[in-house]
């Protein structure tokens, strides 16, 4: 599973946690960090299990605790360790802070999976350290706001001032084969700003983007779906492998081109994306 | 023509020179003396007088009148308001003193349905539909004594214009029965402009008085600003899948014809609907009942090549009113009278509310969560009886309010006439309708049974208790041809 | 199974629409609770039997309770009985 669209919401608004599920995002990420107040902590803890003990959501939950330098990352790990979910997201990622969340998963036995969120200049230059630091992590998902704001840049709608960043942290995420999370955009009304950068995004090879209004959803996840074309083509391909195994052959081509293990990763990506992914699709990448 | 079959010829006088017409003037019909207006109208006890709500929350004239009515110490009187609002809770002494007797409306909102629902009213409450109203007006079922029509202006001789004037309203669609049965016609204004006043909604030869006064209302209570599309992700949600549900039932084709109310979900649905049309390339026939600038836009854009307005919602639709000659003003009659050929009847998709709905689909708008009165079907039943596909949007979880039930409190609309629910939950289908679970199944739309979608929210909010009820009937549900379709009972206090 | 004495006042949760405030403070030898809610009509009952259950599980038998209640699932309910309880008390386990 490939999440094209990963949504933030609050952790102590019991309206927007029960019907989180139904918005239409691939992941929901609950907030226990910075959508709470310091006072509310302690409640908002308690809310979110109580909702998910009551409710079985729809969607993939994932719940952001707060980070390891303050007093309530232990407390939040204890609190939600015997949820149904999929993973935690770690904000103000470190080497400290994964390897103590990669210790306490593995004392505890968890089977939670985890995103890491790149949101500091240090973060950034040592995300490939950081995240190969736990077996755990499928995803690394940049914060632009804070991370800006530790380089001491002007954060702005074109973002040239992450493209770096971007780059970097697709670049690592290709390295550690996991998925690459854009940035949420922040102006809720701004549907055509907002589809401009989730195309530049996609473009530049995130495979997802984090939202923080339910509005966005759709249009995010259009940006990221495969075009009936690409779905089209990758299925041919992957046909044509399919066809050159059975007669032995090592290599083929399609439309006049040579068809090399690089399109064909890329077709099976596509195909998990869009939800056309078989099984006996597994072992066509030797 | 039995004049001319038993012509007797010997019978026939012939008009003698002396008696000749001399050229008259006619009588002023313009005055600004109540007590004068009221002495040749001469209202006796249980008289019937009516008005229309194109004012809405800021109208001045039924209290006003009723008051004086109350002042000169009539009794038994039966009120015939289109729709009353909050501002007509200055009415509720005069329940209680005996001086309106009965009601019949539409729509009514506020402290005056709750003080009916308690039981202040002597008589009984009819419930009716807007084309129902104008049916019973026009059929002769109700006879008006006298119709006070609040109007935006007039001239001096009774051509009433809603789009003129300091108070402009636009159309004035469910004031034309009346003025056209009603023995007597008191055109009501505080704008009195030059001969001609044009366009007139009611002209001249309908007005039998006008009367003058200082202000018909409160313009911030007449009309909103721009009416807002529902920021809420829930009701955007259920939007954006009654779009889909419109898509799949196959009726959204060149020359389709659509109407919505101008709440938040239901404007929503129209945004969306915009966006597919320009999308699809898609080019509608008219678009109908109260209109706001939603829809106006939709007309200028060319989605649509006319509207149907019997009631405009906002500023800009006064505006296009007066400037748009392909924005056409509807009577109630026009738009939804049952024994005549209407504008529903060509209706393809219609979006409404509900406040509860039950399993067999039947819809009750007319009383609140608290069984109180706080609604009505203004045009609900017309429009779900007239339509191709008449779609119910609404939350299923809101603050705990239960939407689903097993018999809702009052039935406005007979679950017979309504085809689809939309909620954030799932979307079910009246069984009546075989043709459209298949529609949305192959469309792989998120279709539930109604029954089941109802057990699931008793899951998560338990089972409301009932609304407590006396056995006391204050008042009737009627159905737009006229019968009885359910009891409206007194509350427990 | 453990009691919890209330020591202090505290509250917890809010006015919003679909949520509930939750005050509680020492009682008087017995829980005292007192409900104000849009839906009271409807699910009166049901509300106070989650927070006299949650009262219970918590170990609390002696407080003063008020509650405005906005439309609250029941999820809802108890979590903000439980925040409020646990701000409101020095838990001993007995």
């Amino acid at each position: 599973m490939s999440y094209k669209t990963l949504l933030f919401m609050p952790g102590n608004n019991p309206g927007m946690l029960q019907s989180s599920d139904i918005l239409g995002a691939d992941g929901i990420i609950i907030d226990l960090e910075d959508a709470v107040a310091l006072t509310e902590k302690d409640a908002a803890r308690i809310l979110v299990c109580e909702y998910l003990n009551t409710f079985e959501p729809q969607s993939d939950i994932f719940i952001r605790v707060n980070p390891l330098d303050t007093p309530f990352f232990y407390k939040d790990l204890e609190a939600i360790k015997n949820l149904n979910i999929t993973g935690i997201v770690l904000p103000k990622v470190s080497v400290e802070s994964m390897e103590a969340l990669d210790k306490y998963l593995t004392e505890n036995n968890l089977d939670f999976k985890v995103i890491g969120l790149v949101e500091t200049a240090l973060g950034l230059e040592m995300a490939m350290d950081i995240l190969s630091r736990s077996k755990k992590v499928i995803g690394v998902l940049l914060g632009a706001e804070d991370l800006t704001l530790d380089l001491g840049a002007k954060r702005t709608k074109e973002s040239e001032e992450i493209a770096y960043a971007r780059s970097r942290i697709i670049a690592v995420s290709k390295a550690l084969q996991i998925e690459a999370i854009d940035t949420p955009w922040t102006d809720t009304d701004d549907y055509e700003g907002l589809r401009k950068d989730a195309l530049n995004a996609k473009e530049l090879g995130m495979t997802g983007k984090a939202l923080i209004s339910p509005r966005h959803v759709d249009i995010v996840n259009k940006v990221f779906a495969p075009s009936e074309e690409e779905i089209k083509h990758a299925l041919r391909v992957v046909e044509g492998v399919k066809a050159a195994n059975e007669k032995g052959l090592g290599a083929f081509s399609l439309d006049g081109k040579m068809v090399d293990a690089p399109i064909i990763k890329r077709a099976l990506n596509l195909l998990k994306m869009s939800g056309d992914y078989k099984e006996e699709y597994d072992g066509l990448l030797k | 023509m039995d004049y001319l079959n038993n012509i007797d010829l010997d019978s026939i006088k012939i008009i003698d020179k002396s008696e000749y017409p001399t050229k008259g003037i006619k009588k002023d019909k313009v005055t600004n003396d109540i007590d004068n207006l009221f002495k040749e109208l001469n209202i006796h006890d249980g008289a019937v007088v009516s008005f229309h709500h194109h004012l809405r929350n800021g109208d001045s004239v039924t209290n006003l009148i009723m008051k004086h009515i109350q002042k000169l110490g009539i009794k038994d009187i039966t009120l015939v308001a289109s729709s009353l609002f909050p501002t007509n809770k200055e009415l509720i002494p005069l329940l209680k003193d005996g001086t309106i007797k009965n009601i019949v409306t539409s729509y009514i909102s506020g402290e005056l349905g709750e003080a009916i629902s308690q039981g202040e009213l002597k008589g009984y409450i009819i419930m009716q539909s807007h084309g129902g109203r104008a049916r019973s007006i026009l059929n002769g079922e109700i006879e008006i004594d006298v119709a006070f029509i609040a109007s935006p202006s007039s001239d001096n001789k009774g051509n009433i214009s809603g789009v003129n004037g300091i108070n402009s309203c636009g159309t004035l669609g469910y004031a034309i029965a009346d003025s056209m049965m009603a023995k007597k016609v008191v055109a009501v204004t505080d704008s009195l402009v030059e001969y001609p006043n044009y366009p007139a909604d009611i002209t001249e030869d309908y007005v039998d008085h006008i009367l003058l006064v200082d202000s018909i209302g409160l313009k911030s209570g007449i009309v909103s600003g721009t009416t807002m599309i529902t920021k809420d992700p829930i009701g955007l949600k259920i939007a954006k899948d009654t779009l889909k549900v419109m898509e799949a039932s196959g009726l959204l084709k060149d020359g389709f014809s659509f109407q919505s109310g101008a709440g938040g979900i239901s404007l929503a649905v129209t945004s969306f609907l915009r966006e597919y049309m320009i999308e699809n390339n898609l080019k509608g026939s008219f678009a109908s009942g109260g209109i706001t600038g939603y829809l106006t836009d939709m007309l200028e854009e060319g989605l649509f090549d006319a509207l149907f307005d019997v009631q405009c919602f906002d500023l800009q639709a006064i505006e296009s009113l007066k400037k748009n000659p392909n924005h056409l003003r509807m009577s109630a009659s026009q738009y939804g009278n049952p024994e005549v050929s209407t504008v529903v009847d060509n209706l393809d998709i219609v979006i409404l509310g509900a406040t509860e709905i039950d399993t067999n689909f039947n819809v009750n708008v007319t009383t609140g969560s608290h069984g109180m009165l706080m609604g009505g079907s203004g045009g609900h039943q017309d429009t779900a009886a007239g339509s191709k596909l008449s779609i119910i949007v609404s939350k299923l979880f809101s603050s705990r309010i239960p939407l689903i039930k097993d018999r809702v409190d009052v039935i406005t609309t007979p679950g017979s006439t309504v085809d689809v629910l939309v909620t954030e939950r799932g979307i079910c289908v009246n069984p009546l309708r075989q043709d459209l679970i298949e529609k949305f199944k192959e469309a792989k739309l998120n279709v539930v049974d109604i029954n089941e979608l109802k057990a699931y929210s008793e899951k998560i909010m338990g089972v409301a208790k009932p609304i407590e009820k006396t056995e006391r009937v204050i008042g009737f549900s009627e159905y737009r041809d006229g019968r009885i379709i359910d009891y409206i009972y007194e509350v427990k206090r | 199974m453990h009691e919890t004495k209330i020591t202090k006042m505290a509250k917890a949760g809010s006015v919003e629409s679909n949520d509930i405030l939750v005050m509680i403070s020492p009682g008087e030898g017995k829980i005292d609770l007192e409900i104000e809610s849009v839906v009271y009509n409807q699910y009166g009952d049901d509300i106070r039997k989650t927070i006299l259950d949650t009262l219970q599980e918590e170990g609390v038998t002696d407080a003063k309770v008020i509650v405005k209640d906005k439309g609250a699932l029941d999820f809802t309910i108890r979590a903000r009985v439980k925040a409020c309880v646990k701000r409101g008390s020095e838990q001993d386990e007995l």
